[in-house]
């Protein structure tokens, strides 16, 4: 048997709160092939996030670890590029400067400055923003800033590509045309790819697998389902496929009949989970 | 028919254009003249109000001057000036002459020629403040933004050091200038000194109150960078002078620039008084003197002076928005 390109063992997240600890993660185990396109979809607070920010190095779990190509995983790392929610652009630089930033940090011993200038370029093209090169985020679309997010993570030749909801914060038309733009560029470059989604059919249709985690507190995976859909894939002619009606009635079973979450509706329950979460400004207000 | 229509709807489309462009250029002057007309209403009844009042007030020194003779006396200042110049320009031209002279008879004559011993005008003495001013502002900032960069950082510290902002924050230029006085009478000590030490002692006692704003906006803005780019700053693996240059230090231009522009204007009150209670040379100096001095004069004079730091602060103001324009990134 061959190792696993990504291996997650046994991983524990545990955070102290107030009120004592709160373990989001309990046991975690998960192996990932190579250019293996992965989606974690689970209901909200379950710690989706949390697993993709271990593999990361953005968190370091409590017990257990994360090994990549034989290699531990503690500190994040460009090999691991990450595609943020909200593209995470520095809104002082222009999208060339965004992506320049990390092929600079990335390729400044191994590639010439020409060589450097064409990879962006190479880049931007891949994500069809390279017309946009002069201008800042603020100038453009959150559907174009978010290519640019994509293209900088590209540029960084990652081993693994981690998207933390990359299309959650655009309008749907918007998000249908990047998700055909991710499948094709993935196709192309082959990838290994952790998506975390709300979305059943943006999962079914991008996934090779689609992880379901189990509602937190001590969140765990649930469903370990294998989409075996031809690529490339067509959304229209898709959507009256019956193996994909399958695959997604599988996922909507999961989410709404053996993880029903009542009581996300009483107000309640979000205070738990953001007093996880610090909140820096209230740090800085006092000065 | 076609024929008759044709050139007459030209000229009436030409006509039309040109009442187009004609009241669009009205339309452009009187959204320009609302703008100046408000402020400049504004003014002028400040004036009257100021001309009506001023003779009311009866003081040991005359009344109160009026907006007429505070503009007579800041043209008897600006020509005093000029009169000042001029002799100071012949005093020069004069032992140019006779060094001249000297050299003519004499090759190897030592000659040397000395500055004008007259005191200085209004005008000498706003320079000296800018310079000050500008100084003590610069100091400041050379300390305030990498102290704020450290202490945006590193939050143990900032708990460190936030007592000691807050203890120091509000005190007064009058309090800090006898100490800074004595320990630069004590400290700066030199055959041939580099600075005046009145223009060290207003200058540091500037920095003292200057730096408050723009240390405390600097930390601020620091630990407010966006948490989304420090991760991909972490992501990306850069060395803690690139994270500074390249993420910290550009996220928190827009805030530190706010906090250098209420520094600046601290640092301009701050010299006033300074130099008043210093008696170092610059305009609270002059304002001290003309109030010492006591003639039927010293009142406009003053008056003069109060209008000349108002705009200069204003303008110092105005300069320091140019800069921010140039350099932050959000404007």
């Amino acid at each position: 048997m061959t190792k696993p390109h990504l291996e997650l063992t046994g991983v524990e997240m545990a955070f102290d709160t107030p009120k004592g600890s709160f373990v989001a993660l309990d046991n975690i185990n998960l192996k990932i092939k190579k250019g293996e396109f992965v989606s974690l979809i689970g209901h909200s607070g379950c710690g989706k996030s949390t697993v993709l920010n271990i593999v990361a190095g953005l968190l370091q779990a409590s017990k257990g670890g994360c090994i990549l190509d034989g290699h531990e995983i503690n500190a994040p790392g460009p090999e691991r590029a990450v595609v943020f929610q909200n593209h995470a652009l520095m809104p002082w630089l222009t999208v060339y400067e965004n992506v320049e930033l990390a092929v600079q940090q990335v390729f400044r011993k191994t590639l010439t400055k020409q060589e450097r200038r064409s990879w962006i370029h190479h880049n931007l093209e891949l994500v069809n923003m390279a017309h946009a090169a002069n201008k800042r985020p603020g100038e453009i679309s959150g559907g174009m800033a978010q290519r640019v997010g994509i293209a900088r993570a590209l540029a960084m030749k990652p081993s693994v590509l981690l998207m933390d909801e990359p299309f959650g914060a655009l309008d749907a038309l918007t998000r249908a045309h990047l998700q055909d733009s991710l499948m094709s560029i993935q196709q192309d470059l082959n990838n290994t790819v952790i998506m975390i989604t709300h979305d059943v059919d943006e999962a079914v249709l991008l996934s090779d697998r689609i992880i379901m985690m189990t509602n937190g507190p001590a969140a765990a995976v649930g469903e370990d389902l294998y989409i075996n859909l031809e690529r490339p894939r067509n959304r229209v002619t898709l959507a009256d496929d019956p193996t994909y009606v399958h695959y997604r009635q599988e996922v909507l079973k999961f989410l709404y009949e053996k993880q029903r979450k009542l009581e996300n509706i009483a107000p309640h329950r979000n205070k738990k989970a953001t007093s996880a979460t610090t909140n820096p400004s209230a740090q800085t207000a006092k000065i | 028919m076609s024929t008759l229509l044709n050139p007459s709807s030209e000229t009436r489309i030409r006509g039309g254009l040109k009442v187009l462009t004609d009241r669009f250029n009205v339309a452009e002057l009187t959204q320009a003249g609302k703008q100046l007309l408000l402020p400049m209403v504004g003014i002028l009844i400040f004036l009257g109000f100021w001309h009506l009042a001023a003779p009311q007030v009866n003081t040991s020194l005359g009344t109160f001057p009026g907006p007429v003779q505070v503009w007579e006396q800041s043209g008897q200042l600006w020509q005093e000036h000029l009169n000042q110049r001029e002799r100071a320009d012949k005093f020069v031209t004069m032992q140019e002459e006779r060094n001249a002279r000297i050299l003519a008879e004499d090759p190897n004559a030592k000659v040397k020629i000395r500055g004008y011993p007259g005191a200085p005008t209004f005008l000498d003495q706003i320079a000296t403040s800018l310079v000050t001013v500008m100084a003590g502002f610069l100091l400041a900032t050379a300390i305030a933004v990498p102290l704020g960069i450290v202490l945006g950082l590193n939050r143990h510290l900032q708990a460190a050091i936030n007592p000691l902002i807050q203890i120091f924050k509000p005190v007064s230029p009058l309090a800090w200038l006898p100490l800074v006085t004595m320990v630069v009478s004590a400290t700066y000590v030199s055959d041939d000194p580099m600075f005046e030490k009145s223009f060290l002692t207003s200058m540091i006692t500037v920095t003292l109150c200057s730096l408050w704003p723009t240390l405390i906006n600097t930390g601020v803005g620091v630990a407010a960078v966006n948490p989304d780019l420090l991760n991909v700053s972490r992501v990306l693996q850069l060395s803690f002078w690139t994270h500074v240059r390249k993420v910290v230090l550009p996220s928190s231009i827009p805030i530190i620039f706010t906090g250098l522009r209420v520094s600046l204007g601290i640092a301009w009150m701050v010299l006033i008084a300074a130099e008043m209670l210093a008696q170092s040379p610059g305009l609270g100096k002059f304002v001290w003197d003309e109030f010492q001095n006591g003639s039927s004069q010293s009142l406009s004079r003053i008056m003069a002076a109060v209008l000349a730091i108002g705009f200069i602060g204003f303008v110092l103001d105005r300069i320091m928005l140019v800069i921010q324009k140039k350099i932050a990134w959000n404007e």
